[in-house]
């Protein structure tokens, strides 16, 4: 519809030939159509995996999601509820969905906030070396984590020693606590980037509102918590955002840090269960579904909040 | 199983939460303390302390040890120089890793970027702009590895018969037989590549639509007026006044190819030669062993990347300059 009215309004235009406007038509009708098209492929792949997670799995089996349509009764939760409470292999995974949550509001909570100090340091505070750190910090965030998984793995399960002298025993962490580490190897990860954006954020303050708090006697603290935090709350929460979607969605470092099977994060069994894809696959569907669900609605409910937090990162910088 | 059987995992995350306030409020009190001396260098150490001190400990003297590690031998225990290296550029495995990197690197950015303008330029000022925009940014909340199973299933193969996998089904459709794509080297390497770009020309659009917006009116308008053909107009005033943006897409998504692991471990666990550095580097130092060899491809990695690092830093050095 939207085409037509406008391919109108353009034929209306003063001397226009009629080839020309033949033209604008028709390449309004292409680009249309290619709209669509993308629209189409980055929707349906998303949409065929929903459809498989609620059929039978004899039926997954059998034949291609989009046959569910010639039998729509068929539709069942029959499998949700195996992979999150069976016993039996491919199941259980309600323990790592709770790993998922417990490991996710440290995961978030404690970047964010460290990083909000910092960025209030780099930002508003005098002292001799800030630029220095604070190009320093910048340049970290793109040094890939790879190059931190074996000696931070290492520092975790055998300590720090320099030359013989130990600077920090190992942490033995067993079983559940080894969640510990992965909090922690989450906060380190997260810093950099948190830091840059906030830091962004905060020296667009305008200076006079924390001459006229100095003035006033309020200590850096005050500002800090009174003056600053509630002006950058917005900012705050598209870097939690962030924060949350990268701990959640995240496959590595929970895989790496989150110890045995048990205790580490959904994404991390998830990806082990789909790269052998063996007998087991009918279920991924439904799992996969399970761990995408939570990211996705807060991605779609808080879209606004990402979006500013990703124009503000990635424009200024 | 039920919910109560999780009670210690519960119990860690209170006692974290309530240890992590405890830090908060000593900290809190120190910058209190500092701040009534009027002390801000004072001040400045204990706001910056702990995120210093997560950053030194977890990335700075990791990146150094790894560097060492890299000259050493797979346990560690012995000076190998630079044999780690030369493995890396003469091994035909290793070697195979280096060239798959660079595919990525060269080919998932420029697509996701390309993708991406063409696509906000096409729904720029459309009607449906925002579910347009919305369904093809939806991907970026998905993790990897839910996008590697969504496309698993996409690329899903049976022998004969009735096809589960939509590529094979649309091919048997048009008279074709079904194809193992993912054990199809080196095709199978673009078919992963499919799903990085599938989530970061969501990022492109989203960015490149807000620059978009940005270019002035008045601007096009007058190129319009004096004559000039719609694809004149995209590339002689639009591209260059997004140029900055495009760059930005263009950065972004390489660092995130670079770094890319979960795709290649969840759809071939880098068999059938899909292996590229990062999930090399996890499998050699956490799979086989081989800590040495794990450190060099980070290092490699790494120096993939410092060009990034220079070209960034210059640029805000230029911005704080510009901006002052």
């Amino acid at each position: 519809m939207s085409v037509d009215t406008k391919a109108q309004e353009k034929a209306s235009r003063i001397g226009e030939t009629r080839g020309a406007r033949l033209r604008r038509v028709f390449s309004s009708r292409a680009a249309s159509i290619v709209a669509l098209v993308i629209a189409a492929l980055w929707t349906i792949p998303t949409a065929g995996l929903f459809i498989s997670s609620l059929r039978p799995e004899d039926d997954i089996n059998a034949s291609g999601w989009w046959m569910f349509f010639t039998n729509p009764g068929s539709a069942t939760l029959e499998t949700y509820n195996y992979v999150l409470y069976s016993n039996t292999q491919g199941g259980g995974l309600i323990r790592n969905l709770i790993n998922t949550i417990v490991i996710t509001i440290p995961g978030v909570v404690i970047p964010v906030v460290f990083a909000a100090m910092a960025a209030y340091a780099l930002s508003w505070i005098d002292f001799k070396g800030r630029n220095f750190l604070y190009i320093a910090i910048f340049a970290l965030q793109v040094v890939p984590l790879q190059m931190a998984l074996i000696p931070l793995l290492s520092f975790f399960s055998q300590g720090l020693h320099i030359g013989g002298v130990t600077i920090t025993p190992a942490w033995e962490l067993e079983g559940v606590n080894t969640i510990v580490q992965v909090w922690i190897a989450h906060a380190i990860f997260g810093l950099p980037l948190a830091i840059f954006l906030l830091h962004n954020f905060m020296r667009e303050l305008p200076g006079d509102v924390m001459e006229a708090a100095r003035i006033d006697g309020a200590t850096h603290s005050q500002i800090f918590r009174k003056v600053v935090l509630p002006l950058v709350t917005p900012a705050i929460a598209s870097i939690a955002i962030f924060q949350f979607l990268w701990v959640w969605n995240d496959f590595l470092v929970g895989r790496t840090f989150g110890g045995g099977e048990a205790t580490r994060p959904l994404t991390a069994v998830l990806g082990d269960m789909a790269g052998s894809w063996g007998n087991n696959w009918t279920r991924l569907p439904a799992a996969g579904f399970l761990a995408i669900i939570v990211p996705l609605l807060v991605f779609l409910l808080l879209q606004r909040y990402f979006v500013r937090g990703l124009l503000a990162g990635s424009v200024k910088g | 199983m039920d919910i109560s059987d999780y009670t210690d995992r519960f119990g860690l995350l209170g006692v974290g939460l309530v240890a992590f306030a405890a830090v908060l409020l000593a900290l809190y009190g120190l910058a209190e303390l500092a701040s009534r001396r009027d002390r801000s260098r004072a001040v400045a150490l204990v706001f910056l302390a702990p995120a210093v001190l997560f950053l030194v400990v977890g990335l700075v003297y990791p990146a150094i040890r790894t560097i060492a590690m890299s000259f050493f031998s797979g346990d560690g225990s012995e000076f190998v120089g630079i044999d780690n290296y030369t493995w890396a550029v003469t091994d035909p495995d290793a070697l195979k890793v280096l060239i798959n990197t660079v595919l990525w690197i060269v080919i998932v950015p420029l697509v996701s970027t390309v993708v991406g303008l063409v696509y906000a330029v096409l729904i720029d000022g459309r009607k449906g702009e925002r579910a347009y925009k919305a369904l093809v940014f939806l991907p970026m909340g998905i993790s990897f590895v839910g996008a590697s199973i969504i496309w698993k299933l996409v690329y899903e193969y049976d022998r004969s018969g009735d096809q589960i996998g939509l590529l094979n089904q649309i091919l048997v459709w048009f008279g074709g037989d079904p194809v193992n794509w993912l054990n199809e080297t080196p095709w199978n390497n673009f078919l992963l590549m499919v799903v990085l770009v599938w989530i970061e020309v969501g990022f492109a659009t989203v960015v490149l639509s807000a620059a978009l917006k940005g270019v002035p009116t008045e601007i096009v308008e007058a190129a319009r007026i004096d004559g000039a053909s719609p694809s004149e107009i995209f590339w002689n005033v639009t591209v260059p006044s997004i140029r900055s943006a495009i760059v930005v897409v263009a950065v972004t998504v390489f660092i995130a190819t670079l770094k890319l692991f979960d795709i290649v471990r969840a759809m071939t666990g880098g068999h059938h030669g899909t292996d590229v550095l990062a999930h090399n580097m996890w499998d050699q130092a956490f799979r086989l062993g081989n800590d040495g060899r794990g450190a060099t491809m980070a290092v490699l990695l790494f120096a993939l990347v410092i060009p990034v690092v220079i070209y960034q830093v210059r640029n805000m050095r230029r911005q704080e300059l510009e901006t002052r």
